[in-house]
């Protein structure tokens, strides 16, 4: 049995029965790691030793008969979360070579329920793009065709998931960081609430959107994830404090009755692709043949959706990326004349041109004279954006909409162009403008085998039925068992 | 011409909240550098602040004794520049919503009542410190105070002169002391003040150009600086020149105040809602349960001294200027005649004190021992001359003062018999004087008087001296 095709709960359950070591599951993973790194690029840092330390406890708590809800099951961890004494990058030169002396609420929370951690995974530089091509450090392919993206910012975790070089990995979504790439590598990723999950060693993007999520091989994976990693933490103070249900308990509930929205600004949207569009056209026919009601909404301020979100994450970035100045930790130029100049040249040598062009999107909003036109205005428009959903939530009970536009472009199509790759994001930065949650599934394949992702929306604090709804139309159909063809 | 001063006083109060304003580190003075710190409070990526609640407890009691308004919900915001005693490249402030609105202060000048509005307080997270002094060819950064948490009091341009400036000041260190929400401690920069200083025509409505003064830490700086301040824009103005804006340090060495210039004013802090943390809500239970924590307050008690102790409005306040010397005047009051006990502890006690560099509550002398001494005085058994050998004698050594009166035999002679005895003496040793005074050099009753008191080793009591040398010698 090659134990890294598992998903997470069947090979969860092997371990936990005793029927497989939680040595041989880590092994089987490294060296499946082995076989393809070298083809996809999916991890910044390997973590050998912690990862046979980790594998080590974890089947001495199978022999203690101590087995956590994750026990021995191995993860990919996305380069901007804390991780005590091993290296945390962000993908950016500035922290090349950034160790943490803290760990993140996430992956504490992961090691406290057994996991095991394979390595970092590479991501767009500080979270920012749609692709990983912004990564200082190489660009990750896509598993089902490696001379495409595997969509970003998370497209590490979404091709080593991907690739089954992990049983699950954890991402973040600023404004569809962890749909894009799931749908771009025809995986499960899904993005909680805001404030579902602790923020807390996440290093910030944009505060007030960033929210971290599981990228899995199917849907009850993920909801086995979020049974770990959700809930309040006190060292967030932005993370809700709200009773944390099993995301489990109803998965499989069935969708009968549902209702269904579709947003008719989304179908008409341009540069919406006709094979996406007709994939998820059918997954809502799939919907409605088990019983799900199908209306349609309106979200009349979705054409202001790509510019609210560029003004407010960019300034919130500007702010948060302020720290990265070579006083305390992360690059430092090596030459400099003065306190001003060391300033310049560490940020202008240790951000890549993305991040660079962010911070001074940003900057620029928040500057006196142009706060009000741009930040305020911007926020104004994000109450209207999260109306939207409420007023829609009041008919329907999940939104239905592509995950992304098209399925993923090739590498270096659209590094030209940022704005063409802004656009990927289009159905996914309402989502976190209004802070629901929002899933992507595997719904279709292109005629040059490309995956498409269908999301999935909620009302706040509803992943519930968002993952009820995604798990019955997995159940109805197979996409997500496919998997990209990459030597064996 | 005749210029009119306007000042507004930006004053920094360092809370005494044990730990920081967002994370758990301690806020104590004086350790060694960066001992203080963590991940949180150096702004290590990813990580999050979590508010202190006594912060905001202490800003709001802050804002009910100086009768602000207390907003019921308020934001941080990030205030963003770059320093590199600041970590995260902002600090964590307030800016369109703070905790405190509105509000005043009330104070003595030259016996006159002066009102001084307030414009908000709000809450901040200090910054770091620079270290330069013998480092070579590098600066260091010191993180301790980073994250300590700071009020900014901000005034309106209400005060016209020095004196008022430092009065303001002594004010709310005395209100910030009485509530017990900073130690007021200026020489280690708990209690810090920026003033905003301009001069107009008399008259003029309009506010001239103002220049922001900075670095003095003393309350006689604060007088000192915007002095000097006043004269350089006075003599720039009648020179056909023109104030402009900018920040000046005081040195107070050079007794002179020393241009910034531009640094500060360039600044665009690109201020925004800080993220990361949730609305500041003071809901009204709170805010009754924080009233209900407030003591008496300096003003209440100065009106209360006066009416219930007798004692002059000026004796009131002095002695209202902090909640320990109060006390002590209380518990000393309580034991003897008030205004006895307000002139000995205004005049010897406080002398004792500053001599000593020593504070009310260090004072070796307890007001039980004071009153006990006082008691002697009101019932003649010491004379008000005696007394201030026996302060002398009680003040450090703990002895009472009727064990001090008795060991020394400083019992005030008031038996009749045993003063004409002395002023017998006295005028038999003397009788070319006695014989002078009786032919009408009457100048020479005084050195009568010295004479008997100096024989009596200054225990005769003065009154009944008078009276029977007058007797005696008519
Ligand atoms: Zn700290």
């Amino acid at each position: 049995m090659d134990l890294y095709k598992l998903t997470l709960h069947e090979l969860r359950d092997l371990i936990a029965k005793g029927e497989v070591n939680a040595k041989d599951a880590a092994f089987s993973y490294t060296r499946r790691i082995g076989r393809v790194e070298s083809d996809i690029h999916a991890f910044t840092t390997l973590t050998a030793n912690a990862t046979i330390s980790m594998a080590e406890a974890a089947e001495k708590a199978v022999l203690d008969g101590k087995v956590g809800p994750l026990t021995g099951v191995p993860f990919a961890i996305k380069d901007n979360m804390a991780t005590k004494g091993i290296r945390t990058t962000c993908s950016s030169k500035m922290l090349e070579n950034f160790i943490p002396p803290y760990e993140s609420t996430v992956t504490s929370r992961l090691t406290d329920a057994g996991y095991v951690l394979l390595g970092k995974a590479n991501m767009d530089e500080f979270a920012m793009g749609s692709s990983t091509e912004n990564s200082a450090f190489f660009t990750t392919r896509n598993p089902w065709d490696t001379e495409r993206i595997p969509g970003g910012s998370s497209g590490g975790s979404a091709a080593a998931v991907a690739a089954d070089m992990c049983a699950a990995a954890l991402g973040s979504d600023t404004g569809g960081s962890i749909r894009q790439p799931a749908a771009c590598c025809g995986v499960v990723g899904l993005k909680p609430t805001y404030g579902r999950v602790s923020r807390y060693g996440l290093v910030a993007f944009a505060s007030s959107l960033d929210q971290i999520g599981p990228i899995t091989k199917d849907v009850e994976d993920s909801a086995i994830v979020m049974n770990v990693i959700g809930g309040h933490d006190p060292s967030d103070s932005t993370s809700a404090d709200v009773p944390l249900p099993d995301f489990t308990a109803h998965l499989k509930d069935g969708v009968k009755g549902l209702k269904v929205g579709i947003p008719k600004e989304y179908l008409i949207a341009g540069g919406i692709d006709q094979e996406v569009y007709l994939a998820v056209k059918e997954a809502i026919d799939v919907l409605k043949g088990m019983g799900a009601e199908v209306k349609d909404v309106s979200l009349p301020h979705t054409d202001y959706a790509v510019a609210t979100y560029y003004l407010l994450a960019t300034s919130e970035a500007s702010s948060n990326l302020a720290r990265y100045d070579g006083v305390k930790y992360g690059y430092r130029a090596p030459e400099f004349t003065d306190l001003l100049d060391m300033y310049k040249k560490s940020r202008s040598q240790g951000f890549g041109p993305e991040v660079k062009r962010r911070i001074m999107l940003g900057t620029y909003a928040l500057s006196s004279g142009y706060y009000d036109a741009y930040y305020k205005k911007a926020q104004q428009v994000r109450t209207l954006i999260k109306r939207d959903f409420d007023e829609a939530f009041k008919d329907v009970d999940i939104i239905v909409t592509p995950t992304a536009p098209t399925a993923a472009f090739k590498i270096g199509e659209k590094t030209d162009d940022p704005l063409q790759m802004y656009l990927s994001d289009i159905f996914t930065i309402s989502v976190n403008l209004a802070g629901i949650p929002g899933i992507s599934i595997p719904c279709g394949l292109t005629r040059e085998r490309l995956p498409i992702g269908l999301q999935i929306l909620g009302r706040h604090f509803d992943e519930e039925t968002v993952l009820r709804a995604a798990w019955a139309y997995e159940n109805a159909t197979d996409w997500h068992k496919k998997r990209p063809t990459l030597a064996e | 011409m005749k210029f009119e001063t306007v000042i507004g006083l930006e004053v920094h109060a360092q809370l005494k909240t044990k730990s920081k304003i967002f994370c758990g580190c301690s806020t104590q003075f004086g350790s060694a550098p960066n001992s203080q710190t963590c991940q949180v409070c150096i702004g290590m990526p990813g990580v999050l602040p979590v508010l202190n609640r006594t912060a905001i407890e202490y800003i709001v009691k802050t804002g009910l004794a100086m009768n602000c308004r207390i907003s019921p919900y308020s934001r941080f915001a990030r205030k963003n520049y770059f320093y590199p005693d600041l970590p995260k490249g902002y600090q964590i402030s307030q800016y369109e919503l703070p905790v405190c609105e509105g509000g005043h202060v009330e104070f003595m000048v030259d016996g006159q009542l002066k009102k001084v509005g307030l414009t908000r307080i709000h809450l901040e997270e200090d910054a770091g410190k620079n270290l330069h002094e013998g480092i070579k060819d590098a600066s260091h950064v010191d993180l301790n105070r980073t994250g300590v948490p700071l009020m900014e009091i901000v005034s309106e341009p209400d005060i016209r002169t020095p004196e008022e400036a430092a009065e303001y000041m002594r004010k709310l260190r005395t209100i910030l002391r009485y509530i017990d929400v900073c130690d007021g401690n200026m020489e280690e920069g708990s209690l810090r003040c920026d003033a905003n200083v301009s001069i107009r025509p008399v008259g003029q409505k309009e506010f001239g150009t103002r220049a922001e003064l900075k670095n003095m830490n003393s309350f006689k700086n604060v007088a000192k600086a915007i002095e000097y301040e006043i004269r350089r824009q006075t003599q720039l103005i009648e020179d056909g020149g023109r104030v402009i804006q900018e920040t000046r340090l005081w040195d107070a060495n050079q007794g002179i105040t020393i241009s910034m210039r531009g640094k500060e004013e360039a600044h665009d802090y690109r201020y925004f809602p800080d993220p990361d943390l949730v609305p500041i809500e003071v809901s009204s239970s709170w805010l009754e349960e924080i009233r209900g924590t407030l003591p008496e307050l300096p003003d209440a008690k100065k009106d209360r001294f006066v009416s219930q102790y007798g004692i002059p409005e000026y004796d009131a306040m002095v002695l209202t200027e902090s909640r320990q010397m109060a006390d002590y005047y209380e518990r000393t009051a309580a034991l003897s005649q008030p205004k006895l006990a307000s002139n000995w502890i205004m005049g010897d006690v406080m002398r004792e004190l500053k001599n000593d560099g020593a504070e009310i509550e260090d004072c070796p002398l307890t007001p039980e021992n004071l009153s006990g001494m006082l008691k002697l005085i009101e019932d003649n058994t010491i004379s008000g001359k005696i007394a201030k050998t026996v302060f002398e004698e009680i003040y450090r050594s703990g002895k009472t003062a009727e064990d001090v009166v008795r060991e020394k035999g400083l019992v005030q002679i008031t038996d009749d018999g045993a003063i004409i005895k002395v002023i017998e003496e006295v005028m038999a040793a003397n009788p070319d004087k006695v014989a002078d005074y009786r032919s009408g050099k009457d100048k020479l009753f005084g050195f009568f008087v010295g004479q008997v008191m100096k024989a009596s080793g200054g225990k005769a009591n003065p009154a009944k001296v008078n009276d029977l040398l007058r007797e005696k010698l008519s």
